[in-house]
């Protein structure tokens, strides 16, 4: 007799790629909005970036009912924080170190929650941009991507950070959408309606509903066979 | 208290002849022996004041906070037991942030004050508990509008438009009657909460105290919290001008 249980083997609805990196004077986070089915586009307008302090932004992609849940989790902690009138804000190297114990707790008990996380935000006076995923496995570094992103973002960014050092406000968001652009390409679980995460020392600012299409041509694509 | 002493004080499962619970009476004095708080409702918001008698000079400022915040909307200012009233915080923190893992949005004050008043009256009916030595004013500003709850260690739970517990409660209270709640602001409230702290302060009995002020209002963003170090000050020079401008007439009366 097979007395053995499964638990979580595979997601259900998913959010693919998000994307983040560091630039001077702040940190930026993009995901697109999109929840998918399989490989069925099922929910065009899901959030999955929010704002989580002043100091601290999270997106996720995986499984979006884990990223619904962790969220609840964390906004209850940070109304907590507030009502014990600790004077310090949950910031964002805090945020991620406490990540990385939950998501490794749920993983020691064959019980992930199916999510990659990045966090974006200041740990103190420093920029943070950090990545947690559902096995526990944990960074930090100027540039950090989850899903598809990690093969086609970061190496755009890195390539960009060889032409110029330190990027700038504008140049940091140009690069974010075109590498939201390419993912919109070649992902076919990505979407062209996204949201932006910028944190700078002044706080969290989200840009919702941004949309990407009109920058797209897909005229390439009856080059394809099968496209049509 | 004649009956003292008549066995039938020990426990609070226990009634007296005459129909009273002597334990729950005794955790009522307790309340009483405490520092006054007060609370204010008006038209647009709730605002709490605590007058927190410093027992030692050793004591650092700020030590020992008797007003607290339940959840964002919602406050709570005690009088009593501190260690009691911490207890009771918890619990009340835990009601809502239960009713929003629930709901999906904050707990209504009349709500989370019944449910804080069931909790403390289910300590009233047992041998083997004492009821908690500690009143509790409930006030929060929501979709409801602002509301005001005053719950006592037998479990009352009433709503008001003003309250008043502690020491100096009766003072407090005909001064809370002189004010036309319903016309003021929670900006001006608050200086006339704090005036009456100054007011109802024995100052021959306790000679230190420190004047707590916390409100929920439009003002504040709907959240509660203690007021801004401005206001704080703004009321402050308020209470002292007002107690001042009071003995220089009792001065000239003589």
């Amino acid at each position: 007799m097979n007395t053995g249980k499964s638990h979580t083997m595979y997601p259900s609805t998913s959010g693919t790629s998000v994307v983040g990196l560091v630039y001077d004077g702040g940190v930026m986070l993009a995901a697109d909005s999109l929840g998918s089915y399989g490989s069925l586009a099922r929910f065009r307008d899901v959030k999955r970036l929010f704002k989580v302090t002043d100091k601290a932004a999270l997106a996720c992609s995986g499984d979006i009912a884990d990223y619904q849940f962790i969220r609840e989790v964390i906004e209850q902690k940070v109304r907590d924080d507030v009502c014990g009138g600790y004077t310090r804000e949950l910031n964002a190297g805090a945020l991620h170190c406490w990540l990385t114990r939950v998501l490794y707790n749920r993983r020691s008990r064959f019980d992930p929650l199916w999510l990659e996380c990045v966090v974006a935000g200041y740990k103190d006076d420093e920029p943070f941009l950090g990545y947690v995923d559902k096995i526990g496995t944990a960074f930090e570094a100027k540039e950090v991507a989850t899903g598809f992103g990690l093969h086609f973002a970061v190496p755009m960014i890195r390539e960009a950070r060889e032409k110029k050092q330190n990027l700038s406000c504008d140049e940091a968001r140009k690069l974010l959408t075109e590498c939201l652009k390419v993912l919109y390409y070649r992902d076919c679980r990505a979407h062209f309606k996204y949201q932006l995460a910028d944190i700078t020392p002044e706080g969290v600012t989200i840009h919702d509903d941004l949309n990407l299409k009109k920058e797209t041509n897909w005229e390439v694509a009856n080059y394809i066979s099968g496209y049509e | 208290m004649s009956s003292i002493g008549t066995g039938y004080d020990l426990s609070a499962s226990q009634f007296s002849p005459d129909g009273r619970v002597f334990q729950v009476e005794y955790a009522q004095k307790a309340v009483e022996n405490s520092g006054t708080a007060i609370g204010l409702r008006c038209k647009d918001g709730v605002v709490f004041a605590v007058e927190k008698i410093i027992s030692s000079k050793l004591y650092e400022h700020g030590a020992n906070k008797r007003i607290f915040t339940v959840d964002t909307h919602a406050g709570m200012a005690c009088a009593g037991l501190l260690a009691d009233a911490r207890a009771i915080v918890d619990v009340a923190r835990i009601e809502a942030s239960n009713y929003r893992a629930e709901y999906g949005m904050p707990i209504p004050c009349k709500l989370l004050a019944e449910r804080v008043s069931t909790y403390l009256h289910a300590y009233t009916l047992y041998s083997a508990v004492r009821p908690y030595g500690c009143s509790v004013m409930i006030g929060a500003f929501d979709h409801d509008g602002p509301q005001l709850y005053l719950i006592d260690p037998s479990g009352m739970c009433n709503g008001y438009f003003g309250c008043a517990v502690g020491k100096a409660k009766q003072n407090a209270k005909t001064e809370i009657e002189k004010l036309k709640l319903k016309d003021l602001t929670c900006r001006e409230l608050v200086k006339e909460a704090a005036k009456i702290i100054y007011l109802v302060h024995d100052e021959v009995k306790d000679r230190h105290f420190e004047m707590e002020l916390s409100w929920v209002c439009e003002e504040s963003g709907g959240l509660h919290q203690l007021v801004p170090e401005t206001v704080y000050k703004e009321a402050e020079r308020y209470a002292k001008a007002a107690l001042e401008e009071d003995s220089s007439d009792e001065d000239e009366e003589m």
